[in-house]
């Protein structure tokens, strides 16, 4: 509470009261350019919101069945449930291929596209370079899932299976999305390192820009290598942007839903399961809709956690530096 | 007929190169170079891959490899896809709920932004952090009960469901990064504007907005590719044949057992081209607007 008191008290200040003087109304008259949002973001957003976490206190078949007030008994079951479990587990492995894999990765091509691409060989090439790696940020979820997909068909029919084949030697017929669960899951996330990877390049190559030369020059004179260049200086200046790409990444590896649905649809047997799927599935086609209103609203429950966590982190770290 | 071979000239870097050159490149800094082309080429190999194969007949496609370059031009894929799945319908309904959402969103989070940045109404952190829930909620929290409203209100199949539910949320990045812009918005124009006699509406419409032009191009992008690849909730609301979106169709499409994989592989190269026009148009908008929100 006391630092939301802080954040307030500017604003009283009686020079800020009156930016737009204007007859007769005061600040309320500001209140009217809420009205549209207002009105769209209760309907689209918090009256969903409220009605499943209501209905996740119930058992309800759905329809004009009747509903069954249970308590929390769809969220504990949630914890004795194998496929909830095993869908959290990989969002472990999500977080990894959406999140970690791109993030460090970035930070190498930005540096290498930024540090010696754009400056020895001019930048042109670098700014070609970087667009390409973005260019699957900006497609269809849907297309790069087909594509994937029939790229990885089992059998002879796959262009992989081919390639393979036809490097080996030997006819090679790995079923990669539907045999097992090891290869579907890798699939999965290679297809998340394909699509992310581009994001963090871009923001990364324009956070270089703001290192100041100098620093470099000095460290240079120093005798520090590239390396001991790059974690002195280059990594805590541009620690910002790590922290909004980590952040933004992290929420999307939660709600991650389109790659498996296209990929793998949970498959097989359930080993691929995201919680996102999970619950759209089981508003689709489960007994229980009140089951998978508790699924979503975990989801949801765990974003809003991470999403503060995040902040709070930021906030501190910020507040460390000013002083 | 083989696939066309462009001609490439040698272009000469010496001349360019030299300003950049205070010493010659080393040995090492062509290594890099050479990584960072191959990284590129491996990103988009699996395009390459399609434009090799969309334009095999489906016999050349079962009797050749994937990796070889087709003998004979053949449009049977892209025929079938194009008239059989109703592609035009579905790059209109694209195009409109796309267009729709990038106008109203972008509208919507001038107008909320208004209110907080420059109205600087009393809570408006926590306001910030309202409408940024539209942005974080998963979107299966979302599906359920808005499939039930928009049932009653005759909506389903219909593109205004899914313009209105991603106005709402796309405005929630946009509100988010307008009020921080807004906050530090030049108080004399606004008084040189009041003392001119504008109202409010008229000193955000005829000052501000100008103003802010290049950022609300850059947001009118962004919205439109984000919805253009929505997956999710459209695939929830939009289900007769002809309100499907691009994605929709092709994600049909690859659920049919009988679907011939030329047609597939054509079906996918098609609908990558509207992303690949939209992103050669705007390139340099992006990568101006992908950084605006990660640096403060």
């Amino acid at each position: 509470m006391s630092s939301l008191t802080r954040i307030k008290r500017p604003q009283k200040r009686p020079a800020e009261a009156a930016r737009i003087p204007e007859r007769g109304r005061g600040k309320l008259g500001y209140w009217l350019y809420f009205i549209p949002g207002a009105i769209l973001i209760s309907v689209v957003i918090f009256y969903p919101i409220v009605r499943n976490l209501r209905l996740s206190l119930y058992h309800w078949r759905g329809g004009r069945a009747p509903e069954h007030f249970t308590g929390f008994d769809n969220w504990f079951a949630l914890f004795h449930d194998s496929a909830f479990l095993q869908s959290f587990t990989n969002i472990a492995l999500v977080v990894i291929a959406m999140v970690i894999v791109p993030t460090l990765l970035g930070l190498v091509i930005a540096a290498a596209l930024f540090d010696v691409v754009g400056r020895r060989f001019g930048g042109k090439v670098s700014s070609l370079l970087r667009a390409t790696y973005y260019l699957p940020q900006i497609l269809p979820i849907a297309v790069a899932g087909v594509m994937f997909s029939w790229i990885l068909k089992p059998n002879r029919d796959g262009v992989l299976n081919q390639f393979l084949s036809t490097i080996t030697g030997h006819a090679v017929t790995v079923n990669w999305l539907g045999g097992q669960y090891s290869t579907a899951i890798v699939s999965a996330m290679v297809l998340m390192i394909w699509i992310q990877l581009g994001y963090p390049v871009v923001i990364f190559m324009a956070a270089l820009q703001r290192v100041e030369p100098e620093l470099y020059e000095a460290s240079e004179l120093d005798g520090a290598n590239w390396f001991q260049r790059f974690r002195a200086i280059t990594l805590p200046q541009i620690r910002p942007e790590v922290f909004v790409v980590a952040l933004t990444t992290t929420i999307a590896a939660l709600k991650v839903f389109g790659p498996i649905f296209i990929l793998t649809m949970g498959g097989p047997s359930k080993s691929t399961y995201v919680p996102s799927f999970y619950a759209y599935q089981e508003f689709i086609k489960g007994p229980d809709k009140g089951y998978a209103a508790a699924i979503a609203s975990a989801i949801t429950v765990v974003v809003f956690v991470v999403a503060v966590i995040f902040i709070k982190v930021q906030t501190r770290s910020e507040r460390k530096d000013a002083s | 007929m083989t696939a066309t071979a462009t001609p490439t000239t040698p272009i000469t870097r010496r001349a360019a190169g030299t300003k950049h050159k205070k010493r010659p490149r080393t040995a090492s800094e062509w290594i890099v170079l050479t990584l960072s082309i191959a990284g590129a080429l491996l990103v988009i190999a699996p395009m390459l891959l399609l434009l090799i194969n969309a334009f095999k007949s489906p016999a050349e496609y079962a009797n050749s490899n994937p990796l070889e370059l087709p003998h004979a031009l053949s449009f049977d894929g892209i025929k079938t896809f194009w008239s059989g799945h109703n592609f035009p319908r579905a790059l209109w309904n694209s195009i409109f709920i796309s267009g729709m959402v990038a106008i109203l969103a972008v509208v919507l989070s001038v107008l909320n932004s208004f209110a907080i940045g420059i109205g600087r109404v009393k809570g408006r952190n926590w306001l910030v952090l309202v409408f940024l829930m539209a942005n974080l909620v998963p979107q299966e929290m979302l599906f359920d009960p808005l499939f039930k409203l928009y049932d009653k209100l005759g909506l389903l199949s219909n593109s205004w469901s899914v313009i209105i539910t991603f106005t709402v949320i796309q405005s929630a990045f946009g509100t988010y990064l307008l009020s921080s812009l807004l906050g530090t918005f030049p108080k004399e124009i606004l008084e040189a504007a009041a003392v001119d006699g504008a109202s409010r509406f008229r000193s955000l419409r005829s000052v501000i907005v100008p103003i802010l032009r290049p950022t609300l191009s850059v947001l009118m992008v962004f919205f439109f590719i984000w919805t253009w690849n929505e997956f999710l909730l459209p695939l929830a609301f939009l289900n007769t044949s002809d309100s499907l979106t691009v994605p929709l169709v092709l994600q049909q499409l690859n659920g049919e057992r009988q679907t011939d994989t030329t047609t597939l592989i054509a079906g996918t190269l098609i609908s990558i081209i509207p992303t690949i026009i939209f992103f050669l148009f705007f390139q340099r908008t992006l990568t101006r607007g992908i950084t605006a929100g990660a640096v403060k």
